[in-house]
């Protein structure tokens, strides 16, 4: 182990303690209208769900929940190896760091694999809303409405989010990630988040009508 | 215990079990027949997950005032746009 590493600092910062401040409160900032952007979905849902109770959780049933549990275990240990790289990588822990970065954008895409079974899933079932679609209900509709917009949503977010964790692994093969640690932090914060939208989505989608 | 090895690679394990016990609760009561208001406690457990990441995997328990107040922001006009759009639908 090589000792914590210092900080690479960037114009305009005066110090390294500086930019992380500016670089949480940024980074937070844009969290939080992603709250708003995701809030705006589940705005949706609930008024759905106010709207057509019973054809709503006929159409919430027809989910499979466990590509749903199956997925959310294999996200939530990806925030586990995210949220241990990025410790391994600030302490100078580079060898773990790396490893768990590797863990990581490996489990993103098995998230996504798992996805693409499911929607094979739900197509082949008739359950995406349009000439074939099954249940003929507002619920029913509105359901599905929501579930494939949402989840085709997260899953940009989380490609995203697998493409700034390969950014972070290209850093580190040019030797720089150890400075630039707060790097990390920001992709493991966003990373969180992704996660965080998934454990909300779990019982909204897979729970309902069980 | 090293402090290091606590700080690294302890807490975040003890984190996730945390969340794999959580997943477990929620799914469990969702499908026990004799459950009562199960997407209220669905939800629950969520908010609970989310609170677990949010302290400790994303930092914010140790992060200073303007970040804390930062991601609270979030939430709080998410609440008013909740709040606001059921005052209407509910009285319609």
């Amino acid at each position: 182990m090589s000792g914590k590493p210092r900080a690479t600092v960037f114009e305009p910062w005066e110090s390294a303690e500086r930019q992380h401040q500016a670089m949480l409160f940024g980074l937070w900032i844009f969290l939080a209208t992603e709250v708003l952007f995701f809030g705006g979905l589940f705005l949706l849902y609930a008024h759905s769900r106010f709207l057509d109770w019973a054809g709503f959780v006929v159409g919430a049933r027809e989910t499979n929940v466990w590509f749903g549990t199956a997925n959310t275990i294999v996200l939530m240990t990806s925030s586990l190896t995210i949220a241990v790289g990025e410790r391994a990588v600030r302490e100078g822990w580079a060898r773990l760091g790396r490893w768990m970065l590797w863990a990581t954008a490996l489990l993103g895409a098995t998230f996504l694999v798992v996805k693409g079974f499911e929607y094979r899933e739900d197509i082949v079932e008739q359950l995406f809303p349009g000439a074939d679609f099954r249940l003929a209900s507002t619920g029913g509709t509105q359901f599905w409405d929501f579930y494939w917009v949402i989840t085709v949503v997260h899953a940009t977010h989380l490609t995203i989010g697998i493409g700034l964790v390969l950014r972070l692994i290209l850093l580190d093969r040019a030797g720089r990630l150890g400075r630039q640690w707060m790097g990390a932090e920001v992709t493991t914060v966003y990373w969180h988040l992704v996660d965080i939208v998934w454990v909300i989505l779990y019982p909204l989608i897979y729970l309902v009508g069980r | 215990m090293d402090r290091e090895f606590r700080h690294i690679v302890f807490v975040p394990v003890l984190v996730w079990i945390g969340l794999m016990v959580l997943l477990g609760l929620s799914l469990a009561y969702a499908y026990w027949p004799a459950g009562l208001a199960k997407f209220a406690v669905g939800l629950a457990i969520a908010a609970a997950k989310a609170a677990l990441i949010g302290a400790i995997f994303m930092q914010l328990r140790k992060a200073s005032a303007i970040v804390q107040l930062a991601a609270a922001s979030g939430v709080a006009w998410l609440s008013l746009l909740f709040l606001f759009s059921f005052a209407e639908f509910l009285t319609r």
